[in-house]
């Protein structure tokens, strides 16, 4: 009589016991506790080990790129936002570049660095946000609890740039809405002072850590051939092994000015990509406090040509009946519309009148600046870019952000498709979890960090 | 390799299976025919100089309302290719007719072209010839019509579905 194996024993079941083997079909989702985010994975199980797996995307499609193709260019912006949810600030940015990159205009030089701080500290929060969920999903509460804790900071700081905390819409085509507020600088010291306390206390705690060494070393592994070949970027390559990084190989912005090392890994399994999401986090930190120390202040001003204009030239061009910039009314603004005077305009926007709104003294104040106000918000006016198309691609938090915008030379974008970072390693998650345990899916599920709002649109 | 070069090459290899090209906005661009898509996509991936590794993204675009373009071939199927070696991009473009939308897939090059091809047949309608899986990706099954074409109109209601309907 052959040996029997220990499930014929426990269940009864195989050669012999008339029932046979049989494999478990189980749904993960798409409302599951351990998903966050809405997606559906279908696994067949053979006991505890996965065989086969079909993963189901979708449920947040909001038809982002349809409702793009609608509306005037900057109304996407807000849209945009709604991509990856916890890092808004980089989606704003990487779409108001590739509408830049159509027009051919370049912004100002302390846009850019703006741009770089707010997307290094977006950065940060998701990164917090991912290994915070990923290390509560494998029973480490207290983990999420100190990284949301940071988050919290940060996300002070960016209510305190935006007015809001989530839905941002902060990037513009042409700069962003308004100025960094005074005393900023200090602000961020503080808040990173207690980010960088809750990593060295989640270092301690999980780092080292027996059970959660356990649930991610080995686990859910992809070489770097692997990962070139599914399309992966970002983090999740980094840990990989292959040096890519879009603020390092194609810099953009003002990333070529500030220094910063691009933490790789080397097993491209859950604890690498663990190690450098947590490099990251000190690395973009670095680079906001570089960024903030060589931003240049004063009043940036180009023209139609990238030239800069002296302020006092406007005097001159005010002879010439170019008024605009010479409309001194002293008019009070809302609470609600701080940065967004005509000082701080200046210094973040491009002057390119067919682009960016005029500041909102001269809306409010002048007749010119209400008619410039109006050319760029009324239906078929607005910002027309030429006939073509553009691809612009950032470094998000998950990976390549790329924006492919085309333009019918009309007030409103053509096409827009976003790429989203996420989106690949969704789909070769099949090939990281299958013959893996079933609890292995929540950990590797939790390293891809998967948005539903940027992998469905 | 700089985009010219990269451009050059191409057209060295494939000659009259490149039907034009551009390199306007910095975005070098090489339109290619509906049956030389996979050689050029395979040429593109294995040839040493350009070892175009990753498929950075895959769409398309339909350019059926696109003005002066109203009687040319409805949609473009647009490949961005990236290559992690030497650190260059190139995007190829195949043009397709109406009436017979459909291109040879690029699964058998790069595995994540699988979701991407599913998502441009969900959104455009447009058919992967050899796609093991043309499934729809974001929708579901019972979704009627492509919406990202230029006829499907943006208020348009689908029917309900469901157990109870």
């Amino acid at each position: 009589m052959p040996e029997r194996t220990a499930r014929e024993l426990f269940l009864g079941e195989g050669p012999g016991t008339g029932s046979g083997s049989q494999n478990l079909y189980v749904n993960m989702g798409p409302a599951h506790p351990a998903m966050h985010g809405i997606i559906r994975i279908f696994a067949e199980l053979d006991g505890e080990v996965v065989v086969k797996t079909d993963v189901e995307i979708g449920y947040l499609h909001r038809a982002f790129e349809k409702d793009c193709e609608v509306g005037p260019y900057n109304n996407a912006i807000p849209y945009t936002d709604r991509l990856n949810y916890v890092s808004p600030l980089i989606n704003n940015f990487a779409y108001a570049s590739a509408v830049e990159k159509l027009l051919g205009i370049e912004i100002t030089e302390r846009c850019k660095y703006i741009r770089v701080v707010m997307s290094e500290i977006s950065r940060v929060c998701d990164h917090l946000t991912c290994v915070g969920a990923t290390a509560m999903e494998l029973g480490a509460f207290t983990v999420f609890l100190y990284m949301i804790k940071a988050r919290e900071f940060l996300w002070e700081l960016v209510e305190d740039v935006t007015g809001a905390r989530l839905t941002i819409s902060y990037g513009r085509v042409g700069g962003v809405k308004a100025d960094l507020p005074e005393g900023f600088g200090i602000k961020v010291r503080k808040a990173f002072a207690e980010v960088r306390q809750v990593l060295t206390e989640v270092h301690t705690l999980i780092t080292g850590n027996r059970i959660f060494m356990d649930r991610m070393v080995g686990v859910g592994a992809l070489s770097a051939e692997e990962s070139i070949a599914w399309g992966i970027t970002g983090p999740m390559l980094r840990a990989a092994g292959v040096p890519f990084d879009l603020r390092r190989v194609q810099p953009y912005w003002a990333y070529d000015r500030v220094e910063f090392e691009v933490p790789l890994g080397k097993n491209g399994d859950n604890f690498d990509r663990y190690l450098v999401r947590m490099a990251e986090m000190e690395q973009a930190m670095r680079m906001v406090e570089q960024a903030l120390e060589r931003m240049p202040g004063g009043a940036i001003n180009v023209d139609f040509e990238g030239r800069e204009i002296p302020v006092d030239a406007y005097v001159d061009r005010g002879k010439q009946g170019k008024t605009e910039g010479l409309l001194l009314l002293p008019i009070a603004l809302s609470p609600n519309l701080q940065g967004q005077g005509r000082e701080a305009q200046g210094r973040v926007n491009v002057a390119d009148k067919k682009v960016v709104m005029p500041p909102k003294e001269t809306t409010y104040g002048s007749i010119e600046g209400l008619m410039n106000h109006f050319m760029l918000v009324m239906d078929g006016y607005g910002i027309r870019p030429p006939a073509g198309e553009a691809y612009f691609a950032a470094e998000g938090a998950n990976g390549e952000l790329g924006f492919y915008v085309v333009s019918d030379g009309g007030d409103r974008p053509y096409r827009v498709r976003c790429r989203p970072p996420c989106l690949p390693p969704v789909a070769a998650l099949p090939r990281m979890i299958e013959g893996q345990m079933v609890a292995d899916i929540i950990p590797t599920f939790g390293s891809v960090n998967m948005i539903g709002g940027e992998l469905d649109r | 390799m700089d985009g010219s070069a990269i451009l050059a090459r191409l057209r060295g290899r494939l000659g009259a299976q490149v039907l034009e090209t551009h390199d306007r906005l910095g975005d070098h661009t090489a339109v290619v025919a509906r049956e030389g898509i996979v050689d050029a996509l395979t040429f593109c991936r294995d040839d040493a100089e350009l070892r175009f590794d990753m498929l950075m993204d895959l769409t398309a675009v339909d350019y059926l309302k696109f003005p002066g373009r109203e009687d040319g071939p409805r949609f473009d199927v647009v490949y961005h290719l990236y290559s992690v070696a030497h650190n260059h991009r190139i995007r190829l473009k195949v043009r397709v007719e109406q009436d017979a939308s459909s291109v040879p897939t690029a699964t058998g090059l790069w595995p994540i072209a699988n979701w991407l091809e599913r998502e441009v047949w969900d959104m455009f309608g447009i058919r992967f010839d050899g796609h093991p899986d043309l499934r729809r990706l974001l929708m579901y099954e019972e979704f009627v019509g492509h919406p990202l074409r230029k006829d499907y109109p943006i208020e348009r209601r689908q029917p309900l579905i469901g157990p109870n309907v």
